[in-house]
């Protein structure tokens, strides 16, 4: 039968093509040339990338993990090739869960993830020490569209009670008693949330556990079960494109997605009390007002002081501790120390913020902690 | 294709494996080469099944039957069940092809009957364009142009039916122009260029002879379609809508963009659902433990639902044959 082949081949065309996706992947190893470095220069110190120069280590350096690393990552290999040109670096934004998988496979030598490894994940590790490497750190805003509202204040309790679904209209007593002052519509509330899971998610889901206390009740996920009259939709830049068509929209939009979209966005009470717009400088402060444990895992979200801004997230790159030989040491020690050193000033200009200088020093210092 | 063709395959194989023992080097190489070709097909397809099986095996062992098949999607919450995913799937495919199958056949049978060969050639060429038009276009037209303006549609129809019984039920309450329906009809549009087409070739194969017989007869052109064009491509159009159907289930960016994304069952269309395809490029990236043994069990589930799908389509057009032969 003509049409009984027809699905065949169909299927088998799809098949193949799935079968070679797959080999591509996990052939794609982090195996780097066994180019020879000098071992003794390679675990030497913790010289940044610009420092070490040639002994560095030469080939190729992949790394997969979280999109809200993306733009830095990418901004930071164009200008590591002029820092080490004998390197060649690769970022894939495959989200932090497969770059996760990746690393415990194997197929990457390092993975860019906007958690910790959480438990349900640590035996693919197999007992591997794996080190953190925050890098990167970034507010996230809470956009939305009134016209002519522009200096919005909100609390943790009046957000976690929005994305609830509990506060459904913009002139709700709990929202106009914190901005005396302004004129509120009664305009319904639309709360426009992410479809695809997302570590931006997460960490303002994290923010609502830790600021809402009682009043959320959702729990924290790259993935949240939201009423059903949310909008979802894919990306940062999904959400802006529904806020900015919903009058009575809100949501939560990455600090660089809701400035390249034009969009206007609330200051947030945080643990100071203290009513702060999302800015880069807020967003550092509010990592050095976080508490550090010695892995260098912290959270920014609800961080204090006064000038720090209360939604702010942060990513790692995870690296095994134990690497299988000295080159790859090498490498891994000059990109991140490029990372860590001059790469951070990379970050206000994309909208992202650096790391404070305490925590910048600890990871600089634990690059040490690399050996083969 | 010819009904006559089903009987066919068994038929040859005696006198290919007497000729067999003096063909020629290409014949054999020929023979070895679509062999292997046709063995790696099923060896992937087993690979794939056993892999996916291997990776989602967590998710059925700790969640259990009754797991799976819930209702209640919560990663936050550790609860993964697949039938809000399983539902959506089932419904927009249908809503599809009920826009679908109509709507193709009758341009098959415009194109094949009605239409001069010279108009029908550029209709052939603007409909065989809408399948090559990649999905994730389709995705953001529909999210973007045409759930817009659905959206005022839907609420007109909405307010319409407020307090009928059934309708009700099923076109009341829209929440935004992201919904079950949304994808039912984006998805019509992108399976209609290929069920049109495989309609348009089994309709086309239909005996010059039958259809003079018909009109010979004095039937109108509406009665030489149901007498003489329609029975002899039934078969054919079955099988064609059959593999629609497969190609709407698995479709999953364009669905992924307008189905709304949301784990609900309701019997209300036009509010945002979320479908078996798309949760697994929403969720995939990010996941880990359970969530990503669920997201590819929910693979396993859906290649099974295909493969039934398949063997069902092959069924139904083999009954369709054998009924035409009798009735032959």
């Amino acid at each position: 039968m003509l049409f009984q082949g027809r699905t065949w081949v169909a299927t088998a065309g799809g098949a193949a093509v799935v079968a070679l996706a797959l080999a591509a992947c996990s052939s794609s190893t982090s195996s780097a040339p066994a180019a020879t470095s000098p071992a003794g220069a390679a675990t030497g110190g913790t010289a940044t990338g610009a420092a070490t120069g040639a002994a560095s280590g030469s080939g190729t350096l992949n790394g997969s993990g979280s999109t809200f690393q993306l733009t830095f990552q990418q901004a930071a290999i164009e200008a590591f090739k002029s820092v080490n040109s004998n390197m060649t670096v690769n970022y894939n934004g495959v989200g932090s869960g497969t770059g996760r998988s990746n690393l415990a496979a194997g197929t990457v030598a390092f993975a860019g993830s906007d958690s910790t490894i959480p438990s349900s994940e640590t035996a693919s590790f197999n007992g591997k020490t794996v080190l953190y490497f925050p890098v990167i750190l970034g507010p996230i805003t809470m956009a939305y569209n009134l016209s002519g509202v522009s200096n919005l204040k909100l609390t943790p309790t009046v957000i976690a009670e929005i994305f609830a679904g509990k506060i459904t209209t913009w002139n709700n007593p709990a929202i106009t008693g914190i901005n005396p002052g302004v004129t509120l519509p009664s305009t319904p509330i639309t709360v426009a949330v992410r479809s695809d899971s997302s570590g931006t998610t997460q960490n303002f889901t994290l923010f609502l556990q830790e600021a809402a206390g009682s009043a959320w009740t959702l729990g924290s996920s790259s993935t949240i079960k939201w009423p059903g009259t949310a909008r979802a939709a894919s990306g940062n830049g999904g959400v802006a494109q529904v806020i900015k068509s919903t009058p009575g929209a809100i949501g939560y939009v990455d600090f660089t997605d809701a400035k390249a979209s034009g969009l206007t966005y609330a200051s947030v009470k945080n643990k100071d009390g203290q009513y702060v717009a999302p800015s880069v400088a807020g967003a550092s402060a509010a990592a050095d007002g976080a508490t550090v444990a010695p892995d260098l895992t912290f959270h920014a979200v609800w961080g204090t002081g006064a000038d720090a801004y209360p939604i702010t997230y942060q990513s790692w790159d995870l690296v095994f501790e134990n690497q299988p030989n000295a080159n790859d040491v090498a490498m891994l020690k000059s990109y991140l120390g490029y990372l860590l050193g001059p790469g951070q000033q990379l970050l206000p200009e994309l909208n992202y913020a650096p790391l404070p200088s305490s925590i910048d020093t600890q990871a600089v210092a634990q690059l040490a902690k690399i050996t083969s | 294709m010819s009904v006559n063709a089903q009987a066919g395959p068994a038929a040859p194989a005696g006198p290919a494996a007497r000729l067999s023992m003096r063909r020629p080097l290409g014949d054999r190489a020929f023979q070895v080469l679509a062999l292997a070709s046709g063995l790696l097909v099923l060896v992937i397809l087993v690979l794939i099944a056993v892999t996916m099986t291997n990776q989602s095996a967590s998710w059925f062992t700790t969640e259990g039957w009754s797991g799976v098949f819930s209702t209640d999607w919560d990663p936050a919450n550790n609860k993964f069940g697949a039938m809000a995913f399983i539902y959506g799937t089932v419904i927009t495919s249908v809503i599809a092809i009920i826009i679908a199958f109509p709507v193709s056949v009758s341009v098959a049978l415009l194109l094949t009957e009605v239409v001069p060969r010279r108009w029908a050639r550029p209709i052939v060429y603007v409909i065989d364009l809408l399948a090559v038009v990649p999905s994730v276009v389709w995705g953001l037209w529909g999210i973007l142009v045409f759930a817009p303006w659905l959206e005022s549609i839907y609420s007109k129809i909405a307010s319409g039916v407020a307090g009928v019984p059934v309708l009700d039920d099923l076109f009341g309450q829209p929440t935004s122009g992201a919904s079950f329906f949304t994808a039912g009809i984006v998805l019509a549009i992108m399976i209609t260029p290929i069920v049109t087409s495989l309609s348009r070739e089994v309709m086309a194969t239909s005996p010059q002879s039958d259809k003079e017989g018909a009109y010979a007869l004095g039937a109108t052109r509406w009665e030489m379609i149901r007498g003489a064009v329609w029975p002899h491509s039934q078969t054919g159009v079955v099988g064609a809508v059959l593999l629609g159907l497969g190609r709407a289930m698995g479709e999953t960016i364009a669905a992924a963009l307008v189905i709304g994304s949301s784990p609900v069952i309701t019997s209300h269309l036009f509010a945002p659902g979320y479908s078996m395809p798309s949760v697994i490029a929403n969720q995939f990236g990010e996941a880990a433990g359970i969530q990503r043994a669920a997201l590819i069990g929910l693979g396993v589930l859906l290649f099974v639902i295909t493969i039934i799908v398949n063997l069902s389509s092959r069924e139904v057009v083999e009954w369709n044959a054998r009924r035409m032969k009798g009735a032959a």
